[in-house]
């Protein structure tokens, strides 16, 4: 009997070490499989032509600077709007709500981060264009602030999960020892709570950023996909064209092993090293917590 | 008084080298109640986990010396860890209940070792709890879960669920430190029951409670056997000063 | 002498009144959201509607095949996902311990948790579509979507995991268990709640997801339901995509059911996991 168990044991446990390890053979894989289709790219259009700013690939222009700026004006103005209410939200959860209102609040805001991304984006199309068109008066509702607006709305849960946690995390004793010395609750937060949370909360908006960039669907279906380099102020309530939006809406016509084909996967190859370097770098932001999980889901 | 454990200048360490005993020699005797105390630090725990090689999931080595057990070194890697840790069970200073019921805790160990009938397993469990003198306050509700039980009446039950296995030798590692005065008696008196059968190696959590219990009695100071003698006269008279003023509460 | 203590309080008030808004404004939308899609789509929701195939280029009929379509993937993706990322878990959890392997194992969750869904989508095509010549599939798809999950199925599954009492390990050992014995008997029966939390949050996720399987796997019309793996199929997400950009006339009222229906199932997932999330709490015996 001890033997069969000896043996049944053995190989289990060699199954799950091979599980273990298999999170790293996937992202190489992944990186593997982007370099692959998409260095080409550099070798067909030259890096400088893939630097320059028009995108336009049916007359074989791939310039991919208009993508990379609506990316970020676009990131940016979700990271605006995420980041303040974010945060607010999770003080207002960790902090201020009553415990029966943060048994409400904590799954509405896990509600939110549940919502298909193709939802929003369908939402933004019928209802949330067509007012911001009237109430702008611009000539049309599909503009970069209609993506941020949704955007924002995507990224939301994700600050304010890892920030509630980090707030969460601090120990009582801290804002004990505020109200001690005559403090309010208030002052409590912003000079005590916060700042001893500061790792957490930034670490909450590293990955709410990450979030947005990665964003494809809603971009794809409100932005207006023009490709146009977003660097004026006015670039935000005209249509832009993300980089994942670029790859969504163009993929399914190129034809395989084409120069537009390697393009789009060196677009791809940007995204993840973009994506690489923000979570790297929020996670190197030094920050244990317990729920580490609900993060990454949200 | 035969030996049932051998101990030959043993030395553990950590990890990072810092010694947690120092050369220990110590024989424990059968069928007797050993007492292992001391301040804290002094190594006693660490010993305790010695001798069912459960230090083997921490950092603590064996340096250097070995523990004859029946006569056969148990830290010679080719032992039989599983086997050892059924002859010698353990009870922990917390209780530690398993998110079983009371029924599932007691027959864990046995189910573990392959024994799937009903009627052994019963057995078991009926014999155990009442050598642990807890069979009548629980026999009507041995499917209740466990955690449901009082503090002391969990001790028992994990003093019970060690017994299931039939060992030959209990080790206690300060199994009334959280208890009140009413249970930590009915578990004092339930080992001086058991000593009859078995080996057993307390660590007590007052030196009260070592001088109530001791057959034979080991003073552990920082790593190191200081004095080791029969409980009468270890405690009316002991050799050793350090272990004199301890005793008397000099120090602590 | 300042007086300081009335404009301490007021400014107390004013902040927290600041903060309750950003709250309400935060989590307001969400609630909008769900209601204005269920009043919109509630009238276009009918057994022919959930029940038959489209006609007419989408514009009328049912939607059946997406939500079968939807289904299989979602399976598709819990089979490949699930135990490797159990296992995973448990290898991170009870076998694992701090060294720059394992740190390196850790790096690579996290960044397979933040690459873009449609990044995911190229590696798909690459890999399962492309090279392993899979084709459009539901296969590449479910493959796809799978290693997308896989991070969050095994963050959520080390932390359950992690979340049971050492304790309960060590008396495991001390009365002769082997470490997966004591895994199987104790460790994962007590995290397995947390764990099927985590699972379902995953998939739900999955489901809802466009982008991984627009190369991969969607189609737009197929005249009957997907016979093998190999197949490609409609979604839910998908769909509701295309009908909203891609289709002229397409009839409001299809499109808001389309999507009331994609997101009552979505919000069933998460209502299961959150309920046996609570219960789980609730029963704990630890």
């Amino acid at each position: 009997m001890e033997k069969s168990l000896n043996w049944y044991e053995f190989v289990i446990t060699r199954l799950i070490k091979a599980s273990g390890y298999s999170a790293i053979l996937f992202v190489a894989l992944i990186f593997f499989f982007l370099v692959r289709e998409g260095v080409p790219a550099l070798l067909e259009a030259n890096l400088g032509s893939l630097l320059n700013t028009r995108w336009y690939p049916i007359e074989e222009h791939y310039g991919i600077l208009p993508l990379i700026t609506g990316s970020l004006i676009v990131t940016m103005g979700a990271t605006l709007i995420a980041v303040p209410f974010g945060i607010g939200t999770a003080i207002y959860i960790s902090e201020i709500a009553p415990r029966w209102m943060r048994e409400i609040l904590k799954p509405l805001v896990e509600l939110l981060g549940g919502l298909p991304s193709v939802v929003l984006g369908f939402l933004g199309i019928l209802v949330l264009s067509p007012y911001l068109r009237v109430l702008l008066d611009l000539p049309t509702g599909l503009t970069a602030f209609t993506g941020s607006l949704l955007l924002g709305g995507i990224a939301v849960p994700t600050v304010v999960s890892v920030a509630e946690d980090a707030l969460d995390a601090v120990p009582r004793a801290y804002r004990e020892g505020a109200w001690a010395l005559g403090a309010t609750r208030w002052q409590t937060i912003w000079r005590v709570t916060l700042p001893a949370a500061r790792s957490g909360v930034l670490t909450a908006v590293m990955l709410g950023i990450g979030r947005a960039i990665g964003e494809t669907m809603t971009v794809m279906m409100v932005t207006g996909n023009a490709p146009v380099l977003a660097i004026k102020l006015g670039s935000l309530f005209a249509p832009v064209r993300t980089m994942t939006a670029t790859i969504a809406a163009e993929m399914g016509e190129v034809a395989s092993g084409s120069t537009h084909y390697h393009v789009l996967f060196f677009i791809g190859m940007v995204l993840f090293l973009i994506s690489l370097g923000v979570n790297v770098a929020a996670s190197s932001v030094v920050f244990r917590t317990k729920k580490r999980a609900e993060r990454i889901l949200s | 008084m035969v030996d049932k454990i051998t101990i030959e200048n043993l030395s553990v360490q950590y990890a990072d080298g810092t010694e947690s005993l120092r050369d220990i020699s110590l024989g424990i005797a059968e069928k007797a109640i050993s007492v292992l105390f001391g301040p804290a630090g002094g190594g006693k725990s660490t010993l305790l986990r010695c001798l069912n090689r459960l230090n083997d999931l921490t950092e603590v080595k064996a340096a250097a010396g070995q523990i004859l057990i029946d006569g056969q070194n148990i830290l010679d890697p080719q032992v039989d860890v599983i086997a050892l840790r059924r002859k010698v069970g353990m009870v922990f200073a917390r209780p530690v209940v398993l998110p079983l019921s009371i029924r599932g805790n007691l027959t864990y160990g046995l189910e573990l070792a392959g024994e799937k009938r009903r009627t052994k397993l019963d057995e078991a469990v009926e014999r155990s709890l009442k050598l642990a003198a807890i069979w009548d306050e629980v026999k009507d509700r041995l499917d209740d879960p466990a955690i449901a039980l009082s503090g002391g009446q969990q001790q028992r039950i994990c003093l019970a669920r060690v017994l299931a296995l039939q060992p030959e030798i209990i080790l206690l590692d300060e199994p009334t430190s959280g208890l009140d005065p009413i249970s930590t008696g009915k578990v004092e008196a339930a080992l001086q029951e058991l000593k009859k059968e078995y080996t057993i190696i307390l660590v007590p959590h007052s030196v009260q409670q070592a001088g109530r219990t001791a057959d034979y009695a080991a003073f552990f100071l920082q790593g190191e056997l200081v004095e080791y003698g029969e409980g009468k006269t270890l405690f009316t008279a002991p050799k050793e000063k350090q272990t004199e003023d301890y005793i008397t509460g000099r120090f602590g | 002498m300042k007086r300081v203590l009335p404009n301490r309080h007021l400014t107390e008030r004013i902040g927290f009144t600041a903060i309750t808004l950003m709250a309400i404004l935060t989590v307001l939308p969400i609630v909008a959201v769900v209601i204005y899609i269920l009043f919109q789509g509630l009238p276009a929701i009918s057994l022919g509607f959930l029940a038959g195939f489209p006609h007419d280029g989408m514009r009328a009929g049912g939607i059946l095949p997406a939500i079968i379509g939807t289904i299989y993937l979602t399976i598709g993706t819990a089979i490949f996902s699930v135990p490797l990322g159990i296992a995973a878990a448990i290898y991170l959890s009870e076998y694992a311990s701090d060294t720059p392997l394992t740190r390196t194992i850790r790096i690579a969750i996290i960044n397979l948790a933040g690459i873009p869904s449609v990044v995911y989508g190229l590696f798909g095509l690459g890999l399962f579509v492309i090279f392993l010549n899979f084709g459009t599939s539901i296969l590449a798809a479910s493959l796809t979507l799978s290693i997308m999950t896989l991070p969050v199925i095994i963050s959520t599954a080390e932390e359950s995991l992690r979340s049971v009492p050492q304790a309960f390990r060590t008396v495991s050992i001390s009365l002769g268990a082997t470490r997966w014995q004591t895994i199987r008997r104790i460790v994962l029966k007590e995290a397995l709640p947390g764990i099927l939390t985590g699972v379902i949050l995953g998939l739900e996720r999955a489901a809802g997801e466009t982008a991984p399987i627009l190369f991969t796997g969607a189609a737009f019309f197929l005249p009957r339901l997907p016979q093998s793996p190999f197949d490609a199929t409609m979604a839910l997400p998908y769909h509701l995509f295309v009908i909203s950009t891609q289709v002229p006339e397409m009839p409001i009222q299809i499109q808001y059911g389309t999507a009331l229906v994609l997101l009552v199932f979505v919000l069933t997932m998460n209502l299961i996991a959150t309920v046996i999330r609570s219960r789980a709490r609730a029963k704990r015996q630890w």
